[in-house]
């Protein structure tokens, strides 16, 4: 049984479509990372399967009673809101001491509880959000660029954290990310999304896809890589997108 | 007999039945920068004010509705391209002045506009007690209620989301106490000083408070001492009340700015 199945859906972002035809499931402790080129929909993606996205075109089925844990992009807290990182646990439902002791620890966030939110590092701030993410024990973990401003070490750190995490509570992990490097190895499959899906399978198959290779170069280690998108892969009927045959955009 | 014969009682206790509902709306209001809002919806009441006039019906029925359908209209018109400031400013100042030439066309009594302008809160009567309370009871419980939902709409649209809360239907609860807020207000501040009583406490609980409860519960004792300190203050120097009650709390937001400058360092 799929925690979350996608079918046939497009999703548009005020007017203009972002994402169409896609097929997509997640099962129960599986790790899927989605990567792709700025504006290539996978935010939309991750915001389509927590349900602050409607799809315009086919649907988006979650199983009964599915937990999600959300870790989203950037989260800005406005100065003018007092928080402590307990007090943030606790939104929207409240959560015992312990529990939210338990959720730091394994956020590797342990000790920051009496802190405000605004006062945290980066790394901090993201294993705080992780922490929120753990509290209702989730059966699938989302995570939309998490490590956006942090370093190589501290993005590195991240991921180690989020693998300890998965095998502890043994939950889904669903993310986006850049640094394929880092993340690919411990996925277990790969979706490369550009307005569609252009491939996807186990990390060693991506990688070495036209469709990838195509999108990212083949030796991208995370730092600046010129974009090509040299489209001569075939997607089969209504896939709806047109492509310039040769687009380049700094990534 | 009774204590409310008093006229100065019945000001004091409207003006603490504001100063209470508009404290913990005004958090929400400074911490989702709707400062511009509070205002559009304020201003626009006085159009209810003459519509209420001219169809004979209660003020505070009148405000309340216009109110509503104002704070309505913003939230539709947002993100369909105007800038939010734009849209308010174009909102707030044109429904002002169409209130105005509305209220100079009511036929019969003449009105006094300066009580609607900047309050009367001298002449509440125990009706309007009575309207005043039940409003901001009413607003204190729809926050209290709605508290952790709001909190999280506040934060973050897709953190609600992924929790189960419809962060729209936050802003609708947020929309709908504010339009209750303006429509008890306008007897004890007027609408052009309604949204000073909304941001100028919560502003000044802001550097004592470490979570959002504390800060409502500090923004509603800013809000207390405003408005006890504003009427003693209007009743020794015979100044007007409501705009007393603003001053005071003026005063009080740079004695907090100040202190924190001070704490800061």
């Amino acid at each position: 049984m799929s925690l979350v199945t996608i079918q046939g859906a497009a999703f548009r972002h005020s007017g203009s479509p972002v994402l169409s035809g896609v097929d997509f499931s997640i099962d129960a402790g599986e790790i899927v990372t989605v990567v792709g080129p700025n504006g290539s929909g996978k935010s939309t993606l991750l915001r389509g399967i927590i349900g602050a996205l409607k799809p315009c075109e086919g649907s988006v089925t979650r199983a009964g009673g599915l937990r999600i844990g959300y870790v989203p992009q950037k989260l800005h807290i406005d100065p003018t809101l007092p928080l402590s990182v307990r007090r943030f646990l606790s939104l929207p439902r409240r959560v015992s001491d312990g529990a939210a002791e338990k959720a730091l620890e394994r956020a590797g966030a342990g000790k920051l509880s009496g802190r405000q939110m605004a006062g945290l590092s980066g790394g901090q701030f993201q294993r705080v959000l992780l922490a929120r993410a753990l509290l209702n024990d989730p059966q699938l973990l989302i995570l939309d660029e998490a490590t956006q401003g942090l370093d190589q070490p501290g993005s590195a750190a991240f991921y180690r954290q989020i693998e300890e995490v998965r095998r502890t509570i043994g939950c889904a992990v669903l993310m986006v990310s850049h640094e394929l490097h880092v993340v690919m190895a411990a996925s277990d499959r790969v979706i490369c999304l550009n307005g569609h899906i252009c491939c996807e399978g186990a990390p060693e198959h991506v990688a070495s896809a036209p469709e990838y290779r195509a999108l990212f170069g083949s030796g991208t280690q995370g730092a600046l890589a010129l974009y090509r998108h040299e489209h001569n892969h075939s997607h089969g009927e209504g896939c709806g997108h047109e492509h310039d045959p040769s687009h380049e955009a700094a990534e | 007999m009774s204590f409310l014969d008093d006229f100065l009682i019945r000001a004091a206790l409207a003006g603490l039945g504001v100063a209470l509902a508009a404290a913990p709306l005004g958090c929400f209001v400074v911490w989702r920068r709707m400062a511009y809002f509070g205002d559009a919806t304020a201003h626009a009441s006085i159009l209810g004010v003459a519509l209420a006039l001219a169809l004979d019906v209660p003020v505070f029925g009148g405000v309340l509705v216009v109110a509503l359908a104002m704070a309505v209209v913003v939230s539709g018109l947002t993100g369909r391209g105007y800038a939010m400031d734009t849209l308010l400013g174009v909102l707030a100042h044109s429904s002002l002045a169409f209130g105005l030439v509305a209220v100079s066309f009511v036929p019969g009594v003449r009105i006094d506009l300066m009580a609607y302008l900047f309050g009367d809160i001298l002449a509440v009567s125990r009706m309007d007690l009575l309207v005043i309370w039940g409003g901001a009871l009413l607003v204190i419980l729809l926050l209290r209620w709605r508290w952790n939902g709001l909190l999280t709409a506040t934060l973050n649209p897709d953190l609600a989301y992924a929790a189960g809360i419809d962060p729209r239907r936050e802003q609708l609860v947020l929309t709908l106490a504010l339009a209750l807020v303006v429509a008890v207000a306008i007897k004890v501040v007027g609408v052009l000083l309604i949204a000073a009583m909304l941001i100028i406490p919560a502003a000044t609980a802001r550097p004592f408070a470490a979570t959002p409860e504390r800060m409502a519960v500090a923004a509603m004792a800013a809000g207390t001492v405003s408005v006890l300190g504003g009427l003693q203050l209007s009743f020794s120097a015979d100044a007007p009340a409501g705009p007393s009650i603003v001053c005071l709390a003026a005063v009080l937001f740079t004695l907090s700015s100040g202190l924190r400058l001070l704490t800061r360092r």
